[in-house]
């Protein structure tokens, strides 16, 4: 039998040995990561041994390493995701929707659209100061003094300052901005992967475009739209850069509006509204200003806090995926 | 129907909810201080700050040199006073003059006295303020108890070992009559303030250095590191030297080049700043509508009576008597020129 051409043996074992050599480079590859995160974790789980305890969760930050902890930013960031999400999922959505549902493909759909996956890759450093100048001062519009815009409620007074200054609203607005590209690109994605035969059925039974969207088209994506909120929202989690712009601090002993346990939520209702206009840490801005300390427990402290925030943005990432297996498998058509 | 009823709820709300745009006293303007200050208010400093009774937010920001002394304040004080909020950022002197300038904070911690840029900045925006000096930074240059040689160094010898791209090898080539042996060398990491000051006052300009010596953020590391190799030299503060003296040889420092200038640090050469250029005071700047308010008031003088026993718990050395004593009557003098 011929195939009309030679394969010379130590061609075919050449070749082989080509093949396992590149299975192994790829395998090492994989590695790589892996190793590597692997003894990050390890590295810090060690340092943070005996220092993340209950003690650790429960306390405001202190000079001292052994009676410092991170209740004050556990509730910064708290307040600075919800805000963050508060404002970030309406915005996000409704672009989206508008983008893949209504607009039709003219040339400044065009142009957003590629601004959008641009914005995407800005650095979060420039959203910082992008919010500095808008949010926390107000282009100065205000005058150097201030204002104050004060709201009657009834039963409680709200009290916005004007500009915002350095507060958990400017922080979370910022974040919204730093987000919302990718929001919008994830829900676009999900809206754009629901089959036209569902919208077509919709409209055909008589449906309005709204029905449609709201009934058939939304839930049908909401597993793809949630997984993208929840990413970003892992990714505001993280975020240190723009907030030590706007001014998050790295020493304070009290919760956004002075409330850290639900009896101070019945006590005063009020504080709900005006917390979002106090003062503020975060995560990532207290594990920073712990490194650079001088005393020594303050390296343990510092790792005690990355694994605290490890696992919360573990705990995101992981509700995002039991939600888009969850909804998914819900779906049927 | 759904859709009518909630317009109809926020209608309402809007309707029940009034308006009304105020001026605000920046920075901290949503809580109003009570005043419960004694009359005079200078008549007796409140040296334990339990008799006075005061409240409100203080916003503290600045050099992160000066963030360990604040902080600690700010921990002691609310401790006295439960219903005060003080909090500190540190984004720098220099970012922190930018905020103050701004009307953004109440009291601004500086390693430096402000330039005169950012003084003209204060007073375009209107903004009086008076510096504090609160306590004193010094630095020490260490070497190995075994070192019989090496006792005085010039700055210029240590600008020559820690310059970067520095081509001292051995310390025979920072003075021929050392041994030819190799110089290790020990120092703060980058992101310390320590290294900033260092680089700037030795090698002229802040985080320039050579980099091949063993750096830690870590002290502790830094005291051992010296402690356990004959050949070492390594700077740090001279809190750590004094609770290492045992295991640490201190180098007396000359300004210039003549080694007969050499001052050994002390604490008392470091108050009087006779041992320079590595000494050097630490302010505190305060806006005077701040100084206006009580809890700003008591919080100053918590700061420069009872609160200076946490000065060298944070690792800085005490002002000396005289010139505490006057920071005290600057804040009393201004407090009572403010009335």
């Amino acid at each position: 039998m011929s195939l009309g051409f030679d394969i010379p043996a130590d061609d075919l074992a050449k070749r082989h040995r080509k093949e396992r050599v590149f299975e192994w480079i790829c395998l090492s590859a994989l590695w790589a990561g892996v190793v590597i995160l692997g003894i990050l974790v390890l590295g810090t789980t060690y340092q943070a041994w005996g220092w993340l305890d209950w003690q650790f969760l429960t306390s405001w930050d202190s000079r001292k390493p052994a009676e410092a902890g991170l209740l004050a930013p556990l509730w910064g960031s708290f307040w600075i995701l919800t805000l963050t999400a508060l404002f970030t999922i309406p915005v996000g959505l409704g672009a989206a929707v508008y983008l893949e549902e209504y607009s039709s493909d003219t040339w400044m759909r065009r142009i957003i659209q590629v601004n959008l996956s641009n914005l995407a890759g800005v650095p979060s450093i420039v959203y910082g100061i992008l919010g500095m100048t808008v949010f926390v001062r107000a282009f100065g519009i205000f005058g150097s003094e201030g204002k104050k815009l004060v709201i009657e409620l009834g039963i409680t007074q709200w009290t916005i300052p004007l500009p915002f200054g350095r507060c958990v609203v400017s922080g979370a607005l910022t974040l919204t901005l730093l987000v919302l590209p990718t929001v919008i690109v994830a829900a676009q994605e999900a809206l754009r992967g629901i089959p036209a035969s569902i919208r077509h059925a919709s409209l055909a039974l008589g449906a309005t475009k709204w029905q449609t969207i709201r009934h058939q088209v939304i839930p049908a994506a909401l597993p793809g739209i949630l997984t993208g909120v929840i990413l970003a929202m892992s990714r505001a989690m993280g975020e240190a850069a723009p907030l030590i712009l706007i001014g998050a601090l790295t020493y304070v002993a009290f919760a956004p509006g002075r409330i850290d346990s639900l009896d101070d939520v019945f006590k005063d209702p009020g504080a709900i509204l005006n917390a979002p206009f106090d003062t503020f840490s975060a995560l990532p801005i207290q594990v920073f200003s712990w490194i650079s300390r001088p005393k020594a427990g303050f390296q343990h402290v510092s790792a005690a806090g990355i694994i605290v925030l490890l696992v919360v943005l573990i705990t995101m990432n992981s509700v995002a995926i039991y939600a888009r297996q969850r909804f998914r498998t819900k779906l049927k058509w | 129907m759904k859709r009518t009823s909630l317009f109809a709820v926020v209608l309402a709300v809007i309707a029940a909810a009034g308006c009304t745009v105020q001026d605000a006293t920046p920075p901290s303007s949503g809580t109003a201080p009570t005043t419960k200050t004694p009359g005079g208010g200078n008549s007796e400093p409140a040296s334990t700050g339990a008799a006075v009774a005061v409240e409100g937010e203080i916003k503290i920001d600045g050099s992160s040199t000066v963030f360990p002394v604040s902080q600690a304040m700010a921990e002691e004080f609310q401790k006295i006073h439960p219903k005060t909020q003080v909090v500190v950022g540190e984004s720098g002197t220099g970012g922190g003059f930018k905020k103050f300038s701004a009307g953004e904070i109440d009291i601004n911690d500086a390693s430096r006295p402000i330039t005169e840029a950012e003084a003209k900045a204060c007073e375009e925006k209107g903004i009086k303020y008076v510096g504090f000096k609160v306590c004193i930074d010094g630095l020490s240059v260490l070497v190995n108890p075994q070192n019989e040689f090496a006792k005085v160094l010039t700055t210029d010898q240590l600008k020559q070992i820690w310059q970067p791209n520095s081509t001292v090898k051995t310390w025979k080539d920072v003075n021929p009559e050392w041994p030819a042996e190799p110089i290790k060398l020990y120092g703060p990491g980058t992101a310390s303030g320590t290294f900033d000051y260092f680089t700037e006052v030795i090698n002229g300009k802040a985080k320039q250095s050579r980099t091949d010596y063993l750096p830690s953020e870590d002290d502790n590391v830094l005291v051992k590191g010296i402690a356990g190799d004959k050949y070492a030299l390594g700077y740090f503060g001279f809190a750590y030297y004094s609770e290492n003296k045992d295991s640490l040889k201190l180098i007396s420092i000359a300004k210039g080049s003549d080694p007969a200038a050499a001052v050994t640090p002390s604490i008392e050469t470091i108050r009087s700043g006779e041992y320079s250029p590595l000494s050097r005071p630490l302010y505190v700047y305060v806006t005077a509508p701040a100084l206006k308010r009580p809890v700003v008031q008591e919080f100053m003088r918590y700061y420069l009576n009872a609160g200076q026993k946490l000065v060298s718990e944070v690792g800085y050395i005490e002002l000396d008597k005289p010139t505490l004593e006057e920071q005290v009557k600057l804040l009393e003098d201004t407090i009572a020129g403010l009335k």
